[in-house]
């Protein structure tokens, strides 16, 4: 334990450096790869006929090995290869892939009753997407983006290989130097932020559906 | 007033769900479409606020043709009540009653403290307000469906099946609650049903329609029952026609005969004093009729007690005295005593009658009605119009 703390103490600057690279790298990836998927994910529901292509595309991404698509990023992007811009794109790519698929779930979970009622209420389509769809899928999605975002910070570690520093700076270390410590605090802090992520989500769902606990409630 | 004018809905595939429908839903009144599934019933609705649209034909909505405009517009100016309520999970029941005053641009307190005295008109205590749907019964979910679409006060309201999700007893009592309210409203209601029972109890007119989409019948409750139209309707609207028709004519002034009566806490020995074939009719201290006391089966030593409610037979059903005919005779077959229970209007006793007296008023009835149809037999060889309105044309409402 004190080896660890020790650890920690002595590369204290690397390791917030690298810390908060992770964050921003996972937590930007998660918001540009939600704020892409709302568009795809309500264009599966909305016409059926590209669910089908669109979920199976989204599953082929994510079955690229990431190591894969993050030396091909420089390459797509036409950027440097330690950009770290690489890693984001990537990730951005299998938030995409995984969220296609929950988002168009999310819209077609909304009962037929209350979609006909809000059109015959008087929503125009887009008012009824936004104000009664959208938020009736809230849980649905935020359940995926939880997901996507422990996927995300576990998946940022293997940037280390193409030369991005952030939290697998650790493993790295520790397998060039044949020390556990690095390996284990690097191990915690990846889920002790992981921990992190799924409760800001969490927490950010519950505040936007008070509706669901009441109905737990009862 | 909503009228149809030769409508027709034809899908892609070719199934054609409504046929040349011409209908007039006339202003103030309640006009019920019912008929088997595949009727064409809610298309027909649902083409009324371009849910649907039409394939062929007008919708007017008074002198205005429903297919110009923009859809969204048109729907905030028609109540619409669907099956489950169709509630928006996400919202209080506050806010979704204010939902159509909010798109109307009404401000939030306001639309607010309209949609609170809605929540009291369709019975709901105010304490309900800041609940979401999921903690309210099917019953009152639908009473907040129904106050939502009074929200914006429309003109017009359509409600599809309403009723149908709900238990029976809640039903009857939503029913009642409905008539209640249009009789202070007064709003033009298209309602769907596929419950003929249903049809004939909130219609003030109702239009029969077949597989297929097209209109069988369109009549007042009574005439539906007395004078089907062919015999797809008679076999629709069911057994015990006869009897149900009687619930659409009024008893009138019914030979009452006065009965002795004992008030709950009297004597039982009294009670048997005053019975009449074995039965004494007890009443409370207001005369409300309580139920029947059947003396023979009382043991001896029972008879030195006083009357209490445990003793009463509680068969028979009250008619009033403005009621029904179907009331009266109800009263009289379901009376132990044989004799049915007539109440003034604030629930009083009046007096009793038999079946034999209710059946000599229906049978004198029946020979007037034979007389008029009898008339109306010769109208129609005569060749002059039937009774079927569906087909009237207003000529001064054409583009």
């Amino acid at each position: 334990m004190s080896e660890l703390w020790n650890y920690l103490r002595a590369n204290q600057s690397d390791i917030a450096r690298w810390t908060w690279t992770t964050v921003w790298l996972a937590g930007g990836a998660l918001v540009a790869g939600l704020i892409i998927a709302l568009p795809l994910g309500w264009l599966a529901n909305r016409y059926r006929w590209t669910y089908p292509p669109l979920v199976t595309l989204a599953g082929l991404i994510y079955t690229i090995p990431s190591i894969v698509l993050f030396v091909t990023m420089p390459g797509v992007l036409g950027t440097k290869v330690l950009d770290p811009i690489n890693v984001g794109v990537a990730l951005t790519a299998y938030t995409v892939a995984l969220m296609v698929r929950v988002v168009a779930d999310g819209l077609s979970s909304v009962s037929g009753d209350t979609l006909a009622a809000a059109a015959a209420m008087g929503y125009t389509g887009r008012q009824r997407l936004f104000a009664v769809q959208l938020p009736i899928s809230i849980p649905v999605i935020g359940a995926g983006l939880r997901v996507a975002a422990v996927s995300n910070v576990s998946l940022v570690s293997v940037a280390s290989l193409v030369g991005v520093e952030q939290l697998g700076a650790l493993f790295v270390r520790g397998s060039e130097q044949g020390a556990l410590v690095p390996i284990v605090l690097g191990v915690i802090i990846v889920m002790v932020l992981a921990f992190a992520f799924d409760a800001v989500i969490l927490i950010g769902v519950r505040l936007l559906t008070p509706w669901q606990r009441a109905v737990r409630a009862r | 007033m909503i009228r149809f004018e030769s409508v027709t809905k034809k899908y892609p595939d070719g199934t054609v769900a409504v046929d040349h429908l011409d209908l007039v839903a006339p202003s103030g009144q309640i006009t019920v479409l019912v008929g088997p599934s595949g009727c064409g019933k809610t298309t027909s609705l649902r083409m009324i606020n371009r849910m649907i649209d039409p394939s062929s034909g007008r919708i007017w909505l008074d002198d205005r043709d429903t297919a110009k405009g923009r859809p969204s517009q048109l729907r905030r100016g028609i109540g619409y009540v669907i099956q489950h309520a169709g509630l928006f999970p996400h919202r209080t029941v506050i806010d979704n009653v204010a939902t159509v005053p909010l798109l109307l641009g009404t401000g939030r307190r306001e639309a607010r403290a309209q949609a609170l005295e809605l929540l009291e008109r369709v019975g709901l205590p105010a304490n309900f307000a800041d609940r979401y749907p999921a903690q309210l019964s099917g019953g009152q979910q639908q009473r907040v469906g129904v106050a939502r679409a009074l929200a914006a006060d429309p003109p017009v309201m359509l409600m599809d099946e309403p009723f149908s999700a709900v238990d029976p007893v809640v039903r009857a009592q939503l029913q009642e609650e409905f008539l209640r309210l249009q009789g202070e409203l007064g709003k033009t209601i298209v309602f769907v049903t596929h419950d003929i029972d249903e049809a004939i109890k909130l219609g003030d007119q109702v239009a029969v329609m077949r597989v297929g989409g097209t209109l069988a019948q369109l009549a007042t409750p009574a005439e539906l029952l007395s004078r089907p139209a062919d015999a797809f309707v008679a076999g629709f609207v069911g057994r015990d026609r006869g009897y149900r028709a009687l619930g659409f004519a009024e008893a009138g002034e019914l030979p009452l005969t006065d009965e002795p009566v004992v008030r709950l806490g009297e004597e039982l020995s009294t009670a048997c004093d005053r019975a009449r074939d074995g039965w004494t009719l007890v009443v409370d201290a207001e005369s409300q009729p309580q139920g029947w006391l059947g003396v023979r089966g009382l043991a001896v030593d029972a008879q030195r007690g006083s009357v209490t409610p445990e003793l009463l037979n509680l068969g028979g059903t009250l008619a009033t005295e403005s009621g029904t005919l179907r009331e009266a005779l109800d009263a009289a077959l379901s009376s132990p005593s044989g004799r049915g229970v007539i109440v003034h209007e604030g629930g009083s006793f009046a007096g009793t009658v038999t079946a034999s007296e209710v059946l000599a008023r229906i049978e004198a009835r029946a020979a007037g009605v034979r007389h008029e149809a009898e008339s109306y037999t010769a109208d129609v060889l005569a060749g002059g119009s039937t009774h079927n309105a569906g087909s009237t044309h207003n000529a001064g409402a054409a583009p």
